[in-house]
């Protein structure tokens, strides 16, 4: 299959205020069965051939599941098909097609190089709460605790998030809602999570704010291109989760655990 | 200056930790936050350890080459962690734990370790669970158990087909916790170059800012190496795209031997190659093999749709050869009968070189909603990468290369032979010797990472150590061994870039040095690597920059270690004379072509020390005091 590719290149040459711009590549013999990423390769490795600068772009695991890989392709973060840009394959293209390659789009995620870009504050939005504060240790016998299949699912149905930071590149508010209405709804049903229900969720809204993330409007565009299919309700379980936790006490950040 | 002793402690082979750790030292709370440590890498390992040194009250530097520690490549494990906490009733115990991975890793590994291992397996259970790890539950809301590869008891645990990820999410939740309580740092992107010693000891490391290009200077009193595997050595692996050798290579070189590279794990269900663009291969979990059953048609070259292949007319070697396990086969076993029937022409798919995982009967037994339930997310993903239904058509699947039993050599205290330098998880050697069952990795890692590393790391910092600066002349000369290396790769000024390099060196591993060896074909591919390594020192292509984001760069870098990595698993391979767990030389077998270990020569790890083209070999005993030495059977 043959593709001409419009690939966003930024800050690769010493200009710092670089704003960067498209640059088109022709993209000749490529089998259908190559992923996206396999594609790029490719032309990478032509262009080390030919001396040219490779394009910068993140990726690890290439099975779907380390949430590295962050495209926008055609306009939509990851691609097409509502899975990871390292799951997209050539096949879901059209032959002679031209396809318009770019990093995601935030405020909070400022580009690196061409489509590599800085995720740290979803990091930071977990540091403020996204955890059960218990320490290496004897712990209590899991069964002396037990949680219905039923809760669990729900727990898993969140839990599975990969933290690509998709939902904030397709939201017109970059909000990071779903991302942290994944984190505390995994936590938050659980026995386990209980304790700190109400400062844990009190700290990732705030942090969330404190990063420059847009408000939900319920566009909905977050859970449409959620590779790992978590839906809205995270984000009306965050919203319930907020407003009870404030109504009950007043706002606390979520301590850390002293040591001593 | 190279101590080499395993240091296991004296007493019953059941009482050993609890006596170690009744008599180990340690450092009083009020002392912890003078004492620092790094860790190089945020897996299940690395992740881990960090945390739990960070809970005590140490201080810690974590670092990783990823975006973000939670992207480390323990995310992609699939199936499930061991424990022998027998809820199913079965009569499992620690002790049949700790001889089922002895026995699996073919009796190559060290009791002491392994039932150190076995014991600490119920506690991972207990800390997960109370970090939020949705473990599947059964419908009285108690923990789900599954059987897994290679045993007789239902002892896995899992959530879902992802339990590396929620495991891996646990620990990077304790994680992030310690970064906010103030006692852990992390630096992502940033990468280890090389480690520091002073008096001959671990005392920093120097690392890559992957943003920046800087080289920076991290001055501590112990390093922990939690860096992970070296299966990318075969350039398509199950491996994540950065997964390199770098980290355990490089202190390799400072003077850490490193033992049984030849032992890699070769996976039997990986979905097939399917072209030369391909950049890795993918696993699909092995939990499969419970209720898909393997087969390849009886006659060569039948092409007919599988579904119109009767019963009399497929082969489902691994039930008629291993009755006893059949499809629950050991991997290394699973995964040479895949290769033994391909190599017979009686391989399918495009290549050849594919069998077939076949869920019809299970189906019509179980019911598809069954079916759906256990395996669904596998199936799609399956579907999404082949474009096939699995519950219309078979499987096709392969073995592909998955993870290195072999790694840096550690003591009983999972420090290597340079002091102060520990290696944990995947790159160390010991425990699984010369096969790892399923389950068993994520086990490994998190024994190491929550309840073995803190211990013996304090034990270490307990003893007085002079502070040491950065700007200590040992740091001056490795930084410069450092920056010399990079501007080498800098100035080749060639046109080939590493990853082409790369894809040619795993060919001839994958070929000469993987699931099947033979003197002359190691002979020859200790050649053929020299050459292609001369070629990428005159041909390599790196963008130029070498002060600023360039993973052309990173990518050389790690390639560069891959080649002399790789000439030492042949070397290695070469010497070990015997067949063993994943580690099949075909001079030595049985005559029903079944793995031929000489336990008289063999019983034994070969650490080696570096030497550069001439590597030196040293031995290390195994005594079994437990365990009878057996044929690993499984008919």
């Amino acid at each position: 299959m043959n593709f001409t590719l419009e690939i966003w290149r930024q800050f690769d040459g010493s200009d710092e205020s670089d704003e960067g711009r498209f640059e088109t590549f022709k993209v000749e013999g490529i089998d259908p069965e190559a992923s996206f990423l396999e594609m790029l390769d490719q032309l990478n490795e032509r262009l080390s051939n030919e001396k040219k600068r490779n394009i910068a772009f993140d990726s690890d695991c290439r099975e779907g599941i380390c949430g590295a890989c962050s495209l926008v392709i055609d306009g939509t973060p990851h691609g097409p098909q509502q899975v990871t840009s390292c799951q997209t394959y050539m096949r879901d293209f059209v032959d002679g097609q031209t396809i318009k390659v770019e990093p995601y789009r935030a405020n909070t995620f400022p580009v690196i190089r061409d489509l590599a870009v800085d995720r740290g504050a979803l990091d930071r939005v977990i540091q403020a709460g996204g955890y059960i504060s218990t320490t290496t240790g004897p712990q209590p016998e899991p069964n002396s605790m037990p949680v219905s299949p039923e809760v669990q699912e729900q727990a898993m149905d969140a839990a599975i998030c990969i933290g690509c930071g998709a939902c904030v590149a397709a939201c017109p508010n970059g909000a990071a809602m779903l991302f942290t209405g994944a984190k505390v709804t995994h936590l938050n049903v659980l026995p386990q999570g209980q304790p700190e229900r109400e400062s844990r969720v009190i700290g990732m809204v705030e942090q969330m704010d404190a990063e420059g993330f847009g408000g939900c409007t319920n566009y909905g565009e977050c859970s449409r291109v959620c590779p790992q299919e978590i839906t809205i309700d995270v984000i009306g379980m965050l919203n319930r989760e907020y407003r009870k936790a404030k109504v009950k006490k007043k706002p606390k950040p979520a301590r850390a655990m002293t040591t001593q | 200056m190279t101590v080499f002793d395993s240091n296991i402690p004296d007493g019953p082979l059941a009482d050993k930790w609890q006596n170690w750790l009744d008599a180990h030292t340690l450092v009083g709370p009020r002392n912890r936050a003078g004492k620092k440590v790094i860790v190089i890498g945020t897996g299940l390992a690395g992740s881990s350890c960090a945390a739990s040194l960070g809970a005590q009250g140490f201080k810690v530097k974590s670092f990783c080459f990823q975006d973000s520690p939670r992207r480390a490549h323990s995310i992609a494990a699939q199936g499930g962690i061991n424990a022998a906490k027998d809820y199913a009733n079965e009569g499992d115990s620690a002790h049949r734990l700790f001889y089922d991975t002895i026995k699996g890793g073919d009796f190559r590994s060290r009791e002491a370790n392994v039932m150190r291992l076995a014991q600490l397996s119920e506690n991972i259970i207990d800390q997960a669970v109370a970090q939020g790890v949705p473990f599947n539950r059964e419908y009285s809301g108690a923990l789900a158990t599954r059987s897994f590869g290679g045993v007789l008891v239902q002892r896995t645990f899992y959530t879902r087909g992802q339990t590396g990820q929620q495991l891996l999410l646990g620990a990077y939740s304790a994680l992030e916790h310690q970064v906010k309580s103030g006692n852990v740092e992390v630096f992502n992107r940033h990468e280890m170059q090389d480690v520091v010693l002073v008096d001959g000891e671990a005392r920093g490391v120097i690392v890559r800012n992957l943003i920046t290009g800087e080289i920076e200077r991290h001055a501590a009193d112990a390093v922990v190496l939690a860096s992970g595997g070296y299966t990318n050595v075969y350039y398509l692996s199950t491996n994540a795209m950065g997964s390199n050798v770098t980290a355990t290579w490089r202190a390799h070189k400072r003077g850490a031997y490193f033992a049984n590279p030849c032992y890699t794990q070769i996976h039997p269900t990986c979905i097939p190659q399917s072209g030369e663009y391909q950049s890795k291969l993918t696993l699909m979990s092995e939990s499969l093999r419970n209720d898909g059953r393997i087969w390849v048609p009886r006659k060569s070259g039948d092409d007919r749709p599988p579904a119109e292949i009767p019963e009399a007319e497929r082969y489902y070697y691994l039930e008629e050869r291993y009755p006893a396990f059949g499809n629950l086969a050991p991997r290394d076993i699973a995964s040479r009968a895949a290769k033994v029937v391909c190599d017979d022409g009686l391989g399918v798919g495009g290549t050849g070189r594919g069998v077939f995982l076949d869920f019809r009967d299970a189906i019509i037994d179980q019911g598809k909603e069954t079916i759906e339930r256990k395996y669904g997310n596998l199936f799609e993903m399956y579907s999404r990468i082949t474009g096939d239904d699995p519950y219309e058509t078979p499987m096709m699947i392969y073995p592909a290369p998955h993870y290195a039993m072999g790694g840096l050599w550690v003591d009983y205290e999972l420090q290597t032979t340079i002091p102060g330098l520990f290696a944990i998880g995947e790159a160390n050697f010991s425990d699984h010797g010369a096969n790892r069952l399923g389950a068993s990795a994520l086990m490994q890692c998190l024994a190491d990472g929550y309840f073995i590393s803190p211990h013996t790391v304090t034990n270490h910092l307990a003893k007085n150590s002079e502070p040491v600066s950065t700007s200590d002349s040992a740091f001056d000369e490795v930084e410069s061994d450092v920056r010399g290396h990079i501007q080498e790769m800098m100035d080749v000024g060639g046109s080939t870039s590493a990853q082409a390099f790369h894809r040619e060196m795993g060919h001839v591993m994958l070929d000469k040095c993987g699931m099947s060896r033979t003197a002359e074909g190691l002979d020859e591919a200790l050649a053929e690597v020299r050459a292609i390594k001369e070629e990428f020192w005159r041909d390599l292509r790196v963008d130029p920059g070498d002060e600023e984001f360039n993973q052309s760069l990173e990518y050389a870098n790690r390639v560069s270690d891959f080649f002399e990595l790789g000439e030492l698993m042949i070397q290695d391979a070469r010497r070990r004379e015997e067949s063993c767990g994943g580690h099949f030389r075909e001079e030595h077998q049985t005559d029903d072509g079944e793995a031929l270990r000489d336990d008289d020569h063999f019983a034994k790890v070969t650490a080696w020390e570096y030497g550069g083209d001439d590597p030196v070999p040293h031995d290390e005993a195994l005594n079994f005091e437990d365990i009878k030495l057996a044929t690993r059977s499984y008919k």
